[in-house]
């Protein structure tokens, strides 16, 4: 049974949101668009199945919820940061510094979740992985301490983005 | 006041806020010396900047009775993409070597841009020949 219910929805989330965007694409809520977003949800995934053979393991959207509040959150915070950094602070003094996240997560998906989180939120950019992919290269925009902004990164994102895919 | 008012301001308030990060964000780019702190600034612009046009838009919409939430769709694929093309940039910056050169990984070799396949990977050569 279970077995049937993978081959039929390689990966539930993935329909649950291309039936939600789609929705949101028709911008008016009707029964027939809701079914049709939903049928497209389980026919994309099974026609691109192939390429996304490993579906991460354990996946908890409750968490996910929380993490993403967290992230917009410090997405406001740091462009304000950010902000002041561009309009006070002179080329001169402008400390960047290269970062080297080294890395905890294994999943490919948690990674890249990761890795997006740090470009989003402003003054970091996460640059390039390791050919192995065991570390993370971060360029910092102004910082006086780069083990601290390191550690941050890993104490609050990855930690809960392992949290999340357990 | 009523809340077509109340709205308006709202609209005009958030425009504000966006146009300002927008205009922040371009103040960055052309003020920063070096490619790398250079990409900085659009994804300012790209957070809160275009956030905040999207939600003065959303509003609007709703104000003037049509509600609509195709501006959730604009800023969730712009979070998803953002992030790929700041990627693309700092690894042409890498390998241009525009700014200081990044420390080595602790545990691998190189960094997987500056990773040649055709120097540890005989195969992909023969198959390139092919």
């Amino acid at each position: 049974m279970s077995r049937a219910f993978q081959r039929l929805l390689p990966h539930p989330f993935l329909t649950v949101v291309l039936a939600i965007v789609w929705t949101l694409l028709q911008n008016d809520i009707s029964a027939g668009m809701v079914v049709f977003g939903l049928i497209l949800g389980i026919l994309i995934p099974l026609g691109t199945s192939i390429w996304w053979p490993d579906r991460p393991m354990g996946f908890r959207p409750g968490r996910m919820v929380i993490y993403s509040i967290i992230v917009l959150w410090d997405i406001i915070v740091a462009n304000l940061q950010v902000a002041w950094i561009v309009l006070t602070v002179p080329n001169a003094k402008l400390k960047p510094a290269w970062i080297v996240v080294p890395l905890d997560l294994r999943d490919p998906e948690a990674i890249t979740l990761l890795a997006g989180t740090i470009t989003l939120t402003p003054g970091t950019v996460s640059a390039d992985l390791s050919d192995e992919g065991h570390s993370l290269l971060v360029h910092v925009l102004h910082t006086d301490d780069p083990d601290a902004v390191r550690d941050e990164i890993k104490t609050r994102y990855e930690n809960r983005l392992e949290r999340i895919f357990a | 006041m009523t809340a077509e008012t109340i709205g308006t301001y709202a609209v005009a308030i958030f425009l504000l806020i966006g146009s300002a990060f927008v205009l922040i964000g371009v103040i960055g780019l052309l003020k920063f010396s070096d490619p790398m702190t250079r990409l900085h600034a659009p994804t300012k612009v790209g957070t809160i900047g275009i956030g905040m046009l999207l939600m003065a838009s959303m509003v609007h919409s709703f104000v003037a009775g049509e509600g609509s939430l195709h501006e959730l769709l604009i800023m969730a694929f712009l979070f998803v993409t953002a992030p790929i093309s700041a990627n693309f940039i700092a690894k042409v910056n890498i390998h241009q070597a525009v700014s200081d050169a990044p420390p080595r990984p602790p545990r691998d070799d190189t960094w997987a841009t500056l990773n040649s396949p055709d120097s540890d990977d005989e195969d992909l050569e023969n198959r390139g020949q092919a």
